[in-house]
């Protein structure tokens, strides 16, 4: 391959495909900054592929003039592990959504996380089933009315991010839809980890569950109910007025920066601890008693999946020699009929 | 040991040797007593020097049920002859019992006349209540085993005396009575025990006094055959004549391990294995993962389907995807199988058949798979399914399944069962000139016109192109939602689904064009048409010539292919008046041929867990016959 990549811009990785998204859907502000991020990556097209599962978010791929595979429910990161670990020259992205990554397909998604395969997993959360036309998610609240629980669901939500730390994820982020120069920002970050880069994103189902998120988006009231994740600095939010402090009983608290509590005070962030405790912490750390984290929570480095399997198959080439089929065939006992 | 005690020798002594054509030794005993690893050493003995040999393990789902019970029984059946044999046999000539257990669930299979050798040190009260025996029937004055020549050994016993003075614990010594057992039956059909010597020496090299006690053991069992008076006679079984060429055995499983990787070595591309454990497919992971090699990567998937997920992404980043496993887990691939069934991906899926339904018979063979694989999918998904009829013919049709999967773009799946796959035979290793090359071409500009690329672009065979992920210019999406011709694009329009839905079933269908005529053993014409798929082949194979012998028009069609069918074979079908089709089903394999060629096929049916006897085909061929 030449070594000239063309300069590539958001255009070219859009599709001739017309983009049936229901309008203001925040799916689309996600293409719009994957389209930005992604020339900036220096791969030319060809080694890019997205994969999806079942959902609304799940046709993503469609809209991306890369490689794409819309496949079955849940079974993306599946799908995806195989294809990273037979072609460690793709940049394999897996877009899901809530129920697809939580509910049919929680299974895999353990799994791929735990192996570390060097996916770049962007789950769109929007807390409702948008495809099958509004039934509770895995991550809707607790009590919430649906045409499936008309008189209030009974289950508690899991939150995405604690599961992902559950499962020793290497990197974890989080990010919101409309917040177009974070949510670049850490789609950046997520391409550019080696290893599971697990992003959460808020994104609004202004049809089935509009303002979901409206605490973190609303310019009125946002800057008092998220909070930006910056490594190793405190946890300052609310225009610098407020912080986060963590108390005797090693619970976070919100403090006022008034005077009386010192900055250094303050619990002050770190992407790369090794224990995900902090990152669990933060994840904890929930609207409306806490403003939401968003940002990285966990960058850290490990042997990939991918990385390690095809090692062990260069270490056999280079130990043994490429396999010869006549000797694999007269291994063992053999013996001559004449 | 065949050096320092000789036949000849033994002749001296008044001992008659005779000279048997065909002989069916069964070991059984409790399944911790290692009757399969003696088995498997008699197999490798017998074939080494020159038998024909099929075998027949059994064994219990539990690895170790309590010891001494009827559930515990595990046995390793082997048939070894001086001709071609098909089957392992239908009656036991000689049964080594470790136990009571083991007697009295095996006995009711041993010839009168055969010979019995029974571990009487394991008839104590205890486990003669264990195996539900009201009283000893090694007792003086019972009648109940006078039907055989029978061998009370104090097994137990003469073992730790083998092994007295190398400081082994009771239970490290009980352990070698296997081998007591195996040099025992050594003796007694003069068998070679060199190699399993070697293997005992390489097994337990960094144990040396393990090492030697079941050498010693070994030896024990051998002479003690030598020189008790109790056996009379022994026997040798001359080599068989089969056709010139290096051998060497086989399992099934390890032949359609073997098969894969030999197929990916044709077609110059590297293999990729994803699975999920489950009896009886495992082993095709366990003989593939080491193959590191010949870049064989293996994925032990969290689950079933993921497992078969993982093999549809491998194929569409340009990998030979395969997976394997049983009914269960075939069960929850199917979703992901209709994947790649629309996005047209080559792949091999393996169904190592067990009894079913649920988990069912998971150590026991069944072939009540085959409609699963005809129709476990939802939507019009048919894929084509072939078979394997015997241990070694796995090596061949799974470089088959691999072939039409990738000359078709379509995923294959490959019929096995527990009989097939756990059994083995003897396996002439081909020359790599013998191989049909794979051929395989990856499309590197666009087929379209003004540089466009159209994924869904048939060829004469109907077949789209298969793009290796990461090829400049032809960048494209698929997916599960039904795709417009040729664009590949989503289309919901009406006209398109059903062209769709009948171009990929005609593709199929084509298939019949490029594989072999069916082909029929014994008269083209005549009065009874046996037809038969997968492992029982042996059984009515064997049924039919025994049949032709005595003059009898019967013919026998085996069917390796059978999704689509053979071309040729409604023709075949119509020269016979009456079709018998014998299963290990309820007649699937009879409700398709019924439904395809209007036949009054008749079934013979067996759902026992176990493959079909002889006779049994025998009898019911006859039976047709006027």
């Amino acid at each position: 391959m030449s070594t000239d990549l063309p300069v590539l811009s958001p255009k070219d990785f859009a599709s001739d495909q017309e983009i049936r998204w229901c309008p203001r859907c925040g799916d689309y502000s996600i293409l719009a900054q994957m389209k930005k991020v992604l020339p900036t990556l220096g791969l030319p097209k060809e080694k890019f592929v997205f994969v999806s599962g079942i959902g609304c978010s799940s046709r993503f791929p469609y809209y991306m003039d890369t490689y794409g595979f819309h496949t079955i429910h849940g079974r993306a990161p599946a799908v995806a592990t195989a294809i990273k670990t037979a072609r460690q020259d793709m940049q394999v992205w897996v877009i899901t959504g809530d129920g697809d990554a939580l509910s049919i397909g929680g299974n895999h998604l353990m799994h791929v996380i735990r192996r570390n395969v060097d996916l770049k997993i962007v789950l769109f959360n929007n807390q409702i089933y948008g495809l099958t036309k509004g039934q509770y998610s895995p991550t809707s609240p607790t009590g919430k009315r649906t045409k499936s629980t008309p008189v209030g669901s009974v289950d508690h939500p899991l939150n995405p991010l604690s599961v992902a730390l559950g499962c020793e994820a290497t990197f974890v982020a989080r990010s919101v839809d409309i917040d177009i120069k974070h949510l670049t920002m850490t789609l950046e970050r997520a391409a550019h980890h080696k290893g599971t880069a697990f992003v959460e994103v808020y994104q609004d189902c202004n049809v089935f569950n509009s303002g979901a998120f409206e605490f973190a988006t609303d310019k009125k009231v946002k800057n008092d109910n998220i909070i930006y994740l910056e490594h190793g600095k405190p946890l300052i939010f609310a225009k610098g007025t407020k912080g986060i402090r963590v108390n005797e009983g090693s619970r976070p608290e919100v403090v006022d920066l008034d005077g009386s509590v010192s900055e250094d005070d303050l619990l002050f962030h770190d992407e790369k601890a090794p224990e995900p405790s902090l990152a669990f912490l933060l994840a904890r750390m929930r609207y409306p008693k806490f403003p939401e984290p968003m940002g990285v929570f966990r960058a850290i480095e490990k042997p990939t999946y991918n990385e390690v399997v095809n090692q062990q198959i260069d270490d056999a080439v280079k130990q043994k020699g490429d396999g010869d089929l006549e000797e694999l065939f007269n291994r063992g006992d053999t013996w001559e009929v004449k | 040991m065949s050096s320092t005690i000789d036949a000849p020798e033994a002749e001296a002594q008044g001992r008659r040797k005779e000279t048997l054509e065909t002989v069916v030794v069964r070991f059984c005993g409790d399944s911790g007593d290692g009757m399969q690893l003696v088995g498997t050493q008699m197999t490798n003995v017998s074939a080494a020097f020159g038998n024909d040999v099929s075998t027949l393990p059994d064994f219990p789902a539990e690895i170790r049920a309590p010891a001494g019970t009827l559930a515990g029984v595990s046995g390793y059946q082997l048939c070894f002859s001086n001709h071609d044999i098909f089957t392992p046999g239908d009656a036991v000539d000689t049964l080594v019992a470790m136990n009571p257990a083991a007697l009295k669930t095996n006995v009711e299979d041993l010839k009168r006349g055969g010979t019995l050798i029974v571990n009487e040190d394991e008839f104590d009260k205890g486990n003669l209540t264990k195996a539900q025996y009201l009283s000893n029937p090694l007792a003086e004055g019972d009648v109940s085993l006078q039907a055989f020549r029978i061998h009370k050994v104090p097994m137990t016993r003469l073992t730790r005396d083998a092994v007295d003075g190398l400081g082994l614990t009771v239970r490290e010594a009980d352990r070698c009575k296997n081998f007591f057992a195996l040099g025992l039956i050594y003796w007694l059909y003069e068998r070679d025990s060199t190699a399993t010597e070697n293997w005992v020496k390489h097994k337990f090299g960094k144990k040396p006094e393990i090492m030697e006690a079941n050498l010693r053991a070994l030896r024990g069992g051998y002479n003690y055959g030598f020189s008790t008076e109790a056996f009379t006679v022994h026997y040798e079984v001359p080599p068989a004549k089969l056709p010139a060429g290096r051998y060497r055995k086989l399992t099934g499983n390890e032949a359609t391990a073997l098969g894969f990787v030999t197929a990916a070595k044709l077609a110059g591309k590297r293999l990729f294995y994803a699975g999920y454990p489950i009896t009886p497919a495992s082993d095709i992971l366990h003989e593939l993962a080491p193959h590191k090699n010949f870049g064989v990567r293996t994925l032990q998937a969290e689950d079933e389907i993921a497992a078969m997920s993982a093999a549809v992404g491998a194929a569409f980043a340009g990998e030979l995807a395969i997976t394997a496993s049983s009914g269960p887990g075939i069960c929850l691939k199917g979703e992901a199988m209709g994947l790649g069934m629309i996005t047209e991906l080559p792949m091999v899926i393996v169904d190592v058949q067990r009894g079913g339904p649920s988990t069912g018979l998971p150590t026991k063979t069944e072939q009540a798979d085959l409609l699963l694989a005809m129709f476990g999918r939802n939507g019009e998904s048919p894929l084509p399914i072939v078979a394997a009829q015997s241990p070694a013919d796995c090596f061949y049709m799974a470089m088959e399944a691999m072939r039409i999967a990738v000359e078709f773009m379509v995923p294959v799946i490959f019929l096995t069962d527990g009989y097939v796959a756990n059994g083995a035979e003897p396996w002439r290793i081909p020359e790599l000139s013998e191989l049909k090359p794979i051929e395989i071409n990856h499309p590197t500009e666009p087929n379209g016109e003004d540089d466009v690329f159209l994924p869904y672009k048939r060829n004469e065979k109907l077949v789209r192109p298969w793009v290796k992920l990461g090829t400049p210019g032809l960048e494209h999406r698929i997916g599960g939602i039904e795709k417009a011709a040729n664009s590949g694009h989503v289309s919901y329009d009406p006209d398109n689904h059903e062209a769709m839905v009948r171009v990929r079933a005609a593709k199929i269908d084509g298939i019949a064009d490029y594989i072999p005529e069916q082909k029929v053993d014994g008269p083209e014409s005549g009065e009874v048409l046996a037809i038969s798929w997968g492992g029982t082949f042996g059984a009515v194979r064997t049924a039919a010539r025994e049949l032709q012998a005595e003059g009898k028009a019967v013919s026998h069609a085996h069917l390796q292919y059978l999704n689509p069918f053979p071309r040729n074979l409604g023709d075949i079908i119509s020269r016979f008046k009456k079709v018998l089709v014998p299963e290990l089903n309820m007649g699937q394999l009879r409700m398709l041929l019924r439904d395809k060629y209007l036949v009054d096929a008749k079934g013979l049916n067996k759902i026992k867990g176990k493959p079909f006897l002889v006779s049994e085909v025998v009898e019911a061929i006859s039976d047709m016959l006027d």
